[in-house]
C-alpha cells in the first residue's frame, strides 16, 4: 500500500542526487509541484527523462539539476523554444547538459517496455534518420520473418512522479483525461510517487480513467494545483496565458533566476507558489 | 473577392487537401489549423487525431498544445500515447499525417531537430516529436512550410524525418508502410514528389506568383511540372471560416 505523505517527505525519501528520474504527464496532469520540490531540496546531477520536456524541465535544466535529458519533444508547446534547455545545450549554461533524444514512438515503446520488466522495445522507426546514429537504438532482424526493425533500450526510471486527480485513503489513485504514458511510468520505475489534487475516502468510477492500486504506488502526496501551469482535467484549465508568457520570462537568464528564486526557492510549497503568482499578476 | 495574406493562402491550400472523413494525424500550429479549416468547412467528418491520445477530436477553439483539454472533451476516444503510436499510427489505420518542419530538401525529407551541428548547434530546434513515425507510416504526409532557400535546402542540417530518403526505392528498403510525401503546401504554392525520381516537383502556384519566385526561394534547382496550375483563391467562406479559428486566449483577447 502506498504511504500518503507530504511531498516534502517523498521527494526526501525517494529522490537522490544522479539518479534517473522521470516526470511524466503529457500536456496534462504534468507535476510541477513535485518539480518545485526537487528545485527546493537542490537535487544535483539528475538524468532526466520526459517525452516532452515542458516548462517544468526548463525550470530545473535553468537551475543546473540535472546532467543529462532523455526526451522526445524539447519545446513549449504552440509557443516556440524552451530557452533554457537551449541555453544549456548551445552554451553549457548553468552546466553542461547531456542529450539522449529519440522520437516520441520511441519512448512509448521504452517506457512500456519497462511496464513489462523486458530489456527492449520493438517498433518500426528510426531507421533512414540521422538519429539513429546518435542515439540508443539498434536494428534487430524479426526472427519470424526477417524484417528489419528498431530496438529501444526500456526506459526504468530509478523514481517515477506523475499527478493525478485522486487517490482515496488506500493510495489507490485515479486518474482521467489525456492519461499520456502515466501508467508506463509508474509500473517502470523502481519506485513512484503519485501526487494528487485530493484525497477522497472513495474512488467514483470515472469513462477512461486509469486506477493505479496503492500496493503497486511507492507514495501518494497531497498537492492541489500542483499541476501548474499544466491542468488537471475536471479540477482547473491549462493556463495557456502562461506557457506564452514563460518564452519572455525563460528568455533571459538574470530574469528566469529572480523568477525562480521569488515564486519558487522562497516559496514553502504549492500553496504559496500558487499565492505568490496571484499576487504579481498572472505570472510577473 | 477580399484581400488575404499567403499565410491564409497556404492554409486554405492545405485544408483542400483533406478529403472529408479521412483520418488526419495531426502536428500542431499550421498543420492543426488547416485541419481544422477543413473540418469547418468541405470535410466535416475529417477525424482529427492529435498525438497526446485524442482521436475524433472536434475542438471549437484551435488549441495552443497538442494536449488541451478541448481535444479530450471533444473526443470519440482518448487513449495512451504508447496506444496512439503503437496500435493506431504504426497499425496502419491512419490516411494521412499532416506536418511541419524547419527545413525540407528535394526529397522531402524533414529537419526539425537542429540548425547546424548536432553537437555544437547553432539553434538546438525542439526534435522530430511524433513526425518520424507519422511520415513513415501513414498512408500519405502533407508538410506545411513557407518557402524560402533556408528553409528549402539543398542539404539538411540533420535528417529528422525520412520523406524519400535519397530517393527511388528508399522508403521500401526501409520497411516503411506509408506513401510518404505526397504534397507540400507553401506560402508560394503546391509541390509534389515527381512519379518516377520522387523529386519534389512544382505543381501548382498560389494566384499572383511566379514560376521566378518560387524558383528563387528555394535553395535547389527547381523542377517545374509542365502542366503547371494555378490554385484557386480562397473564397469568402474559406476565409470567413480560417479568420474564426481562434485559441481561446486570443478570442478572450
Amino acid at each position: 500500500m502506498a504511504d500518503i505523505i507530504t511531498l516534502k517527505e517523498a521527494i526526501a525519501e525517494l529522490v537522490e542526487d544522479g539518479q534517473v528520474v522521470a516526470l511524466e504527464g503529457f500536456t496534462h496532469l504534468i507535476p510541477h509541484a513535485a518539480g518545485h520540490e526537487l528545485v527546493r531540496q537542490g537535487r544535483r546531477g539528475l538524468t532526466l527523462v520526459r517525452m516532452t520536456p515542458d516548462v517544468i524541465y526548463d525550470q530545473l535544466i535553468g537551475l543546473g539539476c540535472a546532467r543529462k535529458l532523455i526526451f522526445s519533444w524539447g519545446g513549449n508547446p504552440g509557443v516556440g523554444s524552451l530557452h533554457r534547455l537551449r541555453d544549456a545545450v548551445e552554451h553549457g549554461w548553468p552546466v553542461p547538459l547531456e542529450l539522449e533524444e529519440h522520437s516520441h514512438a520511441g519512448m512509448a515503446t521504452a517506457y512500456a517496455a519497462g511496464a513489462a520488466n523486458l530489456p527492449f522495445g520493438v517498433l518500426r522507426g528510426y531507421r533512414g534518420t540521422d538519429l539513429e546514429a546518435r542515439t540508443r537504438v539498434a536494428s534487430i532482424e524479426c526472427p519470424f520473418t526477417g524484417e528489419l526493425l528498431s530496438a529501444v533500450p526500456s526506459l526504468r526510471p530509478d523514481v517515477g512522479i506523475v499527478h493525478a486527480q485522486q487517490a482515496d485513503e488506500q493510495g489507490n489513485v485515479q486518474l482521467w483525461g489525456i492519461t499520456g504514458v502515466q501508467k508506463e511510468v509508474v509500473l517502470g520505475a523502481r519506485r513512484s510517487l503519485v501526487t494528487v489534487e485530493e484525497i477522497v475516502p472513495e474512488l467514483e468510477p470515472r469513462p477512461g480513467a486509469i486506477v493505479l492500486p496503492g500496493w503497486a504506488i511507492t507514495a501518494v502526496a497531497l498537492a492541489p494545483g500542483g499541476a501548474h501551469p499544466s491542468y488537471a482535467h475536471g479540477y482547473y484549465d491549462r493556463d495557456n496565458a502562461f506557457y506564452v508568457e514563460w518564452d519572455r520570462i525563460s528568455r533571459d537568464r538574470d530574469v528566469f533566476s529572480a523568477w525562480m528564486k521569488r515564486h519558487v526557492l522562497d516559496t514553502a510549497d504549492v500553496g504559496e507558489y500558487r499565492r505568490s503568482l496571484v499576487g504579481a499578476g498572472a505570472a510577473a | 473577392m477580399t484581400g488575404y495574406e499567403a499565410g491564409e493562402m497556404m492554409a486554405v491550400a492545405a485544408a483542400r487537401r483533406l478529403r472529408d472523413g479521412m483520418a488526419c494525424f495531426v502536428g500542431i500550429g499550421s498543420p492543426s489549423r488547416a485541419a481544422n479549416l477543413a473540418r469547418a468547412t468541405h470535410a466535416p467528418r475529417c477525424v482529427l487525431i492529435y498525438e497526446s491520445g485524442t482521436i475524433g477530436a472536434k475542438p471549437k477553439h484551435l488549441p495552443l498544445s497538442i494536449g488541451d483539454g478541448e481535444l479530450a472533451e471533444t473526443a470519440d476516444a482518448v487513449v495512451s500515447v504508447p496506444e496512439i503510436f503503437a496500435y493506431w499510427l504504426q497499425g496502419g489505420r491512419i490516411d494521412v499525417g499532416f506536418l511541419g518542419a524547419a527545413q525540407i530538401d528535394r526529397f522531402g525529407n524533414l529537419n526539425s531537430t537542429v540548425i547546424g551541428d548536432y553537437d555544437r548547434p547553432k539553434v538546438r530546434l525542439p526534435g522530430g516529436g511524433g513526425a518520424p513515425e507519422i511520415a513513415a507510416s501513414c498512408k500519405e504526409t502533407f508538410v506545411m512550410l513557407r518557402q524560402s532557400p533556408r528553409t528549402f535546402v539543398p542539404k539538411l542540417d540533420f535528417r529528422s524525418t525520412v520523406g524519400f530518403g535519397d530517393g527511388p526505392g528508399a522508403r521500401e528498403r526501409l520497411g516503411f508502410t506509408g506513401a510518404g510525401v505526397t504534397a507540400v503546401i507553401s506560402d508560394l504554392g503546391v509541390l509534389e514528389p515527381d512519379p518516377e525520381s520522387c523529386e519534389l516537383t512544382l505543381t501548382s502556384v498560389h494566384p499572383g506568383v511566379t514560376v521566378d519566385e518560387a524558383r528563387s526561394a528555394t535553395g535547389w534547382e527547381l523542377r517545374v511540372a509542365d502542366a503547371l496550375a494555378t490554385g484557386e483563391p480562397p473564397s469568402e467562406g474559406e476565409l470567413a471560416a480560417l479568420r474564426a479559428l481562434k485559441t481561446v486566449s486570443e478570442e478572450n483577447g
